[in-house]
């Protein structure tokens, strides 16, 4: 283990390499209900180079090797759980290129949601990203590995259909770029190339190390507003979603329902946010929607729900801290989302089953989703918030946690960014062929299974 | 249990209906305003109590002592007809329940003694600037008034809860208390007033506080000598005998509330109840009309009273370019300086 310490110092500078029981205990865990497991180094890279020699080094040596970006996806997926090297990226967070005529960005895989979006609204305040409500510590890169969505989601379809071309460390060490920027100096499209994306994206780091990401970025309008529509049947909530899609008026759609504060109880919120670029645009957009809804209106079920100042500042933020706020309600920092994407019209399903197992377990609940495309599906999130203080609290959640995956497959969703055992309960689902495909891509690309073992295995 | 007091021969003889005719949303000639009167007093079917904004205004036009207004919000209950949608009016029966914070809210009060209703916002003013001298605060959930339930179509929760928001308070052995949201002060005085229901301590209107304590520094003042317009909200329609001190307080600092078309009892609604109904269109017509009428009369200011009329109406009135300020700001302007 000495030797690999020592091998890794002369690839890292020695103060961004580690085996320091304090540093491996912080890559030991996330916020999640996964066992934590420690690692047995940890190192921070700052080049493409680093990068290809620690992955060349835990290719010899056989180690495990798992990509972190900001620690925040939730569910176990950093969690290096056969121990190895834990290579963070965040020094890796330069903005490369931003071309504003074709709209695209590159830049290196630790940049942060927070910085890019800084960077932009100082140096091209005319342009955008997808930002996700996840604190501004996550990395777009950790983001899009997961299939993550964000504020542009609705219009333009998961974080990751946004990416435009790719750096990649494989796991046998070489370096390899993906889309456009692999025949030409511009990174602007995966099309019309074989889409090689597709072989690091939803991997969750066990095909590859990003190093370097394009992505589109989109226009960004002066002024933002929010209307809520409020619902009590969760059966309406498709329908209002269809109507306000159609209309192609909104930036972003999400829904909302918890208990608590009461002011929130027994009403399904539908947020429709928009954009324009003066009054007048927006003005028009908002009487779009409220025409679409205008029968939902009129048979009394729904309506627009009346907003202070403040509460529409909350929901406006970017991304919005209450989802943060809501995370530690608990306290004892435990917070678990698990979010099946499933097709829209599932939703009152999901949302009874939702209220099933809280109900069950005795467990307070938040309930986030985003419309993903216009209508083309959505994210569903069970949030449970915990005490990691308390251990029957802790258990409750976990048999939560696990009812809440069964029923996001019985319902025809599919659970999003799964923690182990839930990715295990889709590989039993997922048809053979499909299963048998994955299997054989990772074979050839990490033949010797270093790359974040114990996700997407099959015992 | 408690009866709205209403009498019926004072409509039958009634000279001008002028509760329905006035209406400033429903347009209804005298005729029709009779016939719709007589079926609401029966206790019948009438378009006033689908089409009615609950503005509030119908109880200010009778001069005859009646209750127009309250009659309407009661049939509305009764026959089941919804003012708001649904989920609407929901959270609006939530937004009422007491949560673990509001209990922390009401240690320790003493008279003088100022009840802030939800409005934590303020709660400053009054303990760390200390307005105009140290008042102590009840706030919160337990001292609110409830009479919101006038406009979400379920005003029996108003009378079902409101007897032990008094008795909260009155336990206190508060003597007077000081109200200021106009909205409790008008349910502690008119609406307990048309249902019987007692109140064993007195309710001061903040406005009069406010002129009291002006007068008291009157010295220290420095005339605004502005031009303003000042915002009704709805519940100044059920006590307009304090209506008085918003002049007074006026002419003590040197703001002129200039004539226009849509003030006293022509005012128009800020415009956030009528969007919460859903009427969107009626909103921005009646909203932009209000606004207009305020630039034509040249203000620099216009005024609220309530803090909810100023949210949903203060940002369309700085667009044009007059200012949005609540009542005790424009006297703290007055009495402090602009630098305040
Ligand atoms: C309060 C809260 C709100 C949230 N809201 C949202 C939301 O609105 N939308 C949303 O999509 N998510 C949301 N999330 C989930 C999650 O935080 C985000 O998706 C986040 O962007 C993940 O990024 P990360 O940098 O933390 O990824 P990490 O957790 O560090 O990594 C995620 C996965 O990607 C792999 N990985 C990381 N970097 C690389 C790389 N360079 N190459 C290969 N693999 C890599 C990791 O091994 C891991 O498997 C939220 C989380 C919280 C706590
Ligand atoms: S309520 Fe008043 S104004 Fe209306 S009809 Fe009766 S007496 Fe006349
Ligand atoms: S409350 Fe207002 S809208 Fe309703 S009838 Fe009376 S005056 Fe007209």
């Amino acid at each position: 283990m000495q030797s690999i310490y020592k091998s890794l110092t002369k690839i890292v500078d020695e103060e961004f390499v580690s085996n320091q029981k304090e540093e491996l205990y912080i890559y030991s865990q996330d916020p999640g209900m996964m066992e934590p497991h420690e690692p047995d180094f940890v190192v921070m890279p700052k080049t493409t180079e680093e990068v290809q020699e620690i992955v060349k080094l835990a290719n010899k040596e056989k180690i495990p090797i798992v990509p972190v970006g900001g620690s925040l996806s939730l569910s176990g997926l950093v969690i290096p759980h056969q121990g190895g090297i834990v290579v963070d990226l965040r020094r890796m967070d330069q903005v490369l290129e931003v071309n504003e005529e074709s709209r695209y960005i590159v830049f290196e895989a630790g940049l942060t949601t927070g910085k890019l979006k800084a960077y932009l609204e100082k140096y091209h305040p005319l342009l955008r990203f997808s930002i996700p409500d996840a604190p501004p510590s996550a990395t777009v890169v950790g983001n899009i590995v997961i299939h993550g969505q964000g504020r542009l989601t609705q219009q333009y379809g998961f974080n990751s259909d946004m990416v435009t071309g790719m750096e990649v460390v494989l796991p046998t060490g070489e370096v390899c770029k993906i889309g456009s920027g692999s025949v030409s100096p511009y990174w602007f499209s995966l099309a019309p190339l074989p889409d090689l994306a597709g072989l690091f994206l939803g991997w969750f780091g066990t095909t590859g190390i990003i190093t370097k990401m394009g992505l589109k970025l989109y226009p960004k309008k002066k002024l933002r507003d929010i209307e809520v529509f409020a619902v009590e049947d969760p059966n309406l909530v498709p329908d209002v979603i269809q109507r306000v899609t159609h209309t192609e008026m909104s930036e972003d759609i999400f829904t909302g329902a918890q208990p608590y504060p009461p002011v929130f109880k027994d009403i399904i919120m539908i947020g429709i946010l928009l954009t324009g670029d003066s009054k007048e645009e927006l003005e028009f957009k908002r009487k779009m929607i409220w025409d679409a809804l205008q029968c939902h209106i009129d048979s009394k079920e729904g309506g627009f729900m009346m907003m202070t100042p403040d509460v529409k500042q909350d929901l406006l933020e970017m991304p919005t801290s209450s989802t943060t706020r809501f995370a530690d309600v608990k306290k004892g920092g435990g917070f678990e989302y698990c979010g099946p994407i499933i097709p829209v019209e599932k939703f009152p399903e999901a949302f009874t089953r939702l209220l099933e197992i809280t109900k069950k377990y005795g467990i307070t609940f938040g309930n986030a989703g985003r419309v993903i495309g216009r209508s083309h599906s959505m994210m569903f999130s069970f949030g449970y918030p915990f005490n990691r203080a308390d251990p029957e609290n802790i258990e409750r959640t976990k048999n939560a946690l696990h009812d809440t995956n069964v029923a996001s497959l019985d319902i025809g969703g599919v659970p999003w960014k799964p923690e182990v055992p839930a990715q295990k309960m889709i590989m039993e689902k997922m048809d053979k062929s499909t299963l048998e495909l994955m299997q054989r891509i990772k074979k050839v690309l990490d033949p010797n299974g270093i790359m974040n073992p114990g996700n997407w295995e099959v015992e | 249990m408690y009866e709205l007091k209403i009498d019926e021969k004072t409509c039958e003889t009634c000279p001008t209906f002028d509760c329905l005719v006035r209406c400033q949303y429903i347009d209804i000639d005298k005729d029709t305003a009779k016939t719709e009167m007589k079926k609401m007093i029966s206790g019948e079917d009438s378009f006033v109590l689908h089409d009615c904004v609950t503005c509030y205004a119908c109880e200010e036009y009778c001069k005859r002592g009646n209750h127009p207004f309250y009659l309407i919000t009661d049939l509305q209950e009764e026959r089941g007809i919804l003012p708001m949608p649904k989920p609407l009016k929901t959270q609006f029966v939530n937004i009422s329940v007491p949560t673990r914070r509001d209990i922390i809210q009401f240690y320790g009060a003493e008279e003088p003694v100022i009840s802030l209703c939800l409005f934590p916002q303020y709660t400053r003013l009054f303990s760390e600037e200390k307005l105009f001298e140290e008042l102590s605060i009840i706030i919160g959930r337990y001292f609110f008034c409830h009479l919101m339930y006038l406009h979400s179509g379920n005003p029996s929760l108003i009378r079902e809860r409101l007897p032990k928001i008094i008795d909260n308070i009155a336990n206190h052995g508060f003597k007077e208390v000081i109200f200021f949201h106009d909205e409790c002060y008008s349910t502690l005085t008119s609406y307990t007033t048309a249902y019987s229901i007692e109140v064993p301590f007195k309710p001061i209107h903040f406005n009069e506080y406010l002129y009291n304590k002006l007068k008291d520094q009157q010295t220290k003042i420095q005339p605004l000598n502005a031009k303003v317009a000042f915002q009704r909200n709805c519940s100044a329609r059920l006590t307009p005998n304090v209506e008085d001190f918003v002049d007074d307080i006026f002419n003590l600092i040197g703001a002129e509330r200039v004539e226009r078309q849509y003030d006293r009892e022509n005012a128009l609604c800020c415009g956030g109840i009528i969007r919460g109904q859903q009427r969107y269109d009626l909103f921005v017509d009646v909203q932009t009309r209000n606004v207009d009428d305020m630039l034509n009369a040249g203000v620099e200011y216009c005024v609220f009273q309530c803090p909810a009329c100023f949210d949903s109406l203060s940002e369309k009135v700085a667009e044009k370019g007059i200012k949005p300020i609540m009542m005790h700001d424009l006297c703290l302007l007055a009495i402090q300086g602009s630098d305040k």
